[in-house]
């Protein structure tokens, strides 16, 4: 299955794409390493999709060069490059039936007998039944799998999917997440993978590269980004991510010491992505499942050496495994904490005056010169 | 009172039905009379005359063969142009794109009369005999619209990811074409074509004007209207209305048997 994997990693030198004065993708240089899962995360317009469809060689790239292991592919057409595209909304082609729509790609570079790969193709994504049907008698869930077969037939050195998942209902594509990382784990293929929706991006890709405005903001493992985000918009597009602004009062330790609103609060300098300066500004961020909550009358029970902030639930929201509050702080009007259901405390109910309390260990810094609320909106358009 | 509202739609229906279809009735039975006089306007007796002798008036099937022969060639003439400029015009941007999209339906818009005039005055200001050539020229211009029409409503519906896909899957230039973009485009095609030929085939104005001494068939019908109507005018005209018939009655058994085509 594996014989064609041998080509190495996609290497992008500097590739920019400029449409008339827009810049769809700035200068940007990126390694997918062979076999890996990809992901390319990022609102509608970040220029993910562009990026994919110069590796793809359906858009020509206005600077730089793509290479696939050692041959560099920048200006071969699409149909010369050994990549296979799993596109958005699928493209099947409505006149072929499905074995016919599979066996394409093999037909065309002249492969005679297709029957044993196309019906083997086909038990892979588990549509043998359907192997006469016209693509609009299935289901968006099968015509994916399809979608999926008709690539991976040619053995492509590298797999790209734009948004495959994107038309498909919550339910099915949680589904088809595991379905996939299951194909890419059996055929070994380098998988190159755009989405809008960071839970997918997560779930699914080794390494995640989080893009905004042409640029890529950060690449990492999705632990990696989750827990120390760089930038205000990885921190809040990834997840939600409670970002105080506060003074610097000591750093140049292991630890740095901000105020905020008259709350010290203690972070690892290690986990600050710019470099403190005492009397300098710094955005404090913690994550809403890391606070820790109790009523004020319990304050003396939260033990020493915690960051410590006060507050008045303004909303609760009941959703099963867990409440979520949203606290309204002097060091932030909009503080969300995660409390997992296991002792419910009655007293904690809109008005009441509570105590929120961290491990100063999952507290993370960044660089206050940036807009705060980046990335906020954009995950609201996307879900 | 209640009945008859309960039913209205479907009386409607049968009341558009029959006022379609009277006249190719009247047309069918007529082609089994014997008529007393020259004229088949009165219902004398059944009769098979006509029938088994379809070519018995002299030129009839001369006319029909003619008929038949520039109706082929203008629908593949206009066929072929009409979907190379449908492709230009949904695919390329070039200048005067807006014009030649607006003019290209100027055919359609224009008084048929009117353009008939202009085409026999241009034919005989460049001096070229009239006939089967003229006729032929003036059918391939007025159905190339109606091509065109047809071919870009059916491009402009189609996913340009589509083509892509095959470029994504190994087909060059050639192949894409070929084997995604014409058969996608072929219903569009094909109802250009139906259209076409229907159009040329019972064209009669344009056609008066510009043919010179060649009599096409609907030229000899009325021709003969007015010194008496054969009955085998009749018989064509049936024998017409039955093949038209069954092509599309085949059409749609095929198209049904292919989306039933579902293996258990």
């Amino acid at each position: 299955m594996t014989d064609k994997t041998a080509g190495g990693d996609v290497r992008l030198a500097g590739i920019s794409k400029h449409y008339g004065s827009f810049t769809a993708v700035h200068p940007l240089d990126l390694t997918i390493p062979q076999g890996s899962f990809f992901a390319l995360l990022g609102a509608s317009g970040c220029g993910k999709t562009t990026t994919l469809r110069m590796i793809a060689g359906l858009e020509e790239p206005s600077t730089g060069t793509v290479s696939l292991g050692d041959s560099e592919v920048t200006h071969l057409p699409p149909y010369k490059r050994p990549v296979n595209t799993v596109f958005q909304s699928y493209a099947l082609f409505p006149h072929l039936n499905i074995y016919e729509n599979v066996a394409f790609g093999l037909r065309r570079r002249g492969i005679k007998s297709v029957k044993k790969q196309v019906d083997d193709m086909l038990e892979l994504v588990e549509l043998g039944q359907f192997a006469q049907r016209k693509p609009h008698q299935l289901s968006g869930g099968q015509q994916q799998r399809v979608a999926v077969a008709r690539a991976l037939i040619n053995h492509p050195q590298v797999l790209l999917l734009d948004e495959p998942l994107g038309a498909l209902d919550l339910k099915l594509r949680r589904q088809m997440q595991l379905e996939l990382k299951r194909i890419q784990t059996e055929v070994g293929i380098t998988f190159v993978h755009v989405t809008h929706d960071q839970e997918e991006a997560m779930t699914m890709a080794d390494t995640v590269a989080v893009m905004n405005g042409g640029r890529v903001e950060q690449l990492g493992a999705p632990a990696e980004l989750y827990e120390n985000p760089k930038t205000t918009f990885v921190a809040n597009f990834l997840g939600t991510s409670n970002l105080i602004e506060a003074e610097v009062l000591e750093a140049g330790g292991s630890d740095v010491t901000v105020s905020s609103a008259g709350a010290t609060l203690r972070l690892p300098a290690a986990r600050c992505s710019t470099t403190p300066k005492a009397g300098g500004k710094l955005l404090v961020g913690v994550r809403p499942e890391k606070m820790s909550l109790v009523h004020a009358d319990e304050e003396d029970t939260v033990a020493a050496g915690r960051n410590k902030v006060r507050g008045t639930i303004a909303a609760s929201s009941f959703i099963g495994v867990s409440t979520q509050y949203v606290i309204d702080s002097p060091v932030c009007p909009e503080l969300e904490v995660y409390v997992q259901n296991i002792e419910r405390d009655a007293r904690l109910a809109p008005g009441a005056e509570v105590v929120l309390h961290w491990n100063p260990e999952h507290t993370f810094g960044l660089d206050a010169a940036q807009d705060i609320d980046a990335g906020i909106e954009t995950v609201e358009e996307g879900a | 009172m209640r009945w008859l509202r309960r039913n209205l739609v479907v009386i409607f229906g049968l009341g558009t039905l029959a006022y379609m279809i009277l006249p190719n009735v009247v047309v069918t039975v007529f082609s089994f009379n014997n008529p007393a006089g020259r004229f088949n306007y009165a219902w004398q007796e059944f009769s098979l005359d006509a029938w088994k002798d379809p070519c018995g008036v002299a030129d009839l099937c001369g006319s029909l063969s003619l008929s038949l022969q520039i109706a082929v060639w203008a629908t593949i003439g206009a066929t072929v142009l009409g979907t190379a400029i449908a492709f230009a015009l949904v695919r390329y941007r070039f200048r005067a794109r807006g014009a030649v999209n607006s003019l290209i339906f100027l055919p359609m818009a224009m008084p048929e009369i009117v353009m008939a005039a202009s085409l026999l005055a241009l034919f005989l200001n460049m001096g070229i005999q009239l006939g089967f050539w003229t006729i032929l020229i003036a059918h391939v211009m007025f159905c190339l619209s109606f091509v065109v029409a047809a071919v870009k409503a059916r491009v402009l519906s189609m996913d340009p990811r589509l083509e892509e896909a095959a470029r994504d899957l190994y087909a060059g230039p050639v192949q894409t074409f070929a084997r995604v973009t014409l058969p996608i485009a072929a219903p569009g095609i094909a109802a250009g074509a139906l259209l076409s030929f229907a159009l040329s085939f019972d064209d009669f104005i344009i056609t008066n004007f510009n043919s010179g001494n060649t009599v096409t068939f609907p030229m000899f019908v009325w021709g003969s209207a007015q010194r008496g109507t054969p009955v085998q005018i009749n018989v064509i005209g049936t024998a017409m209305f039955v093949i038209a018939v069954l092509v599309v009655l085949v059409g749609q058994t095929v198209g049904n048997r292919r989306k039933n085509a579902q293996p258990k």
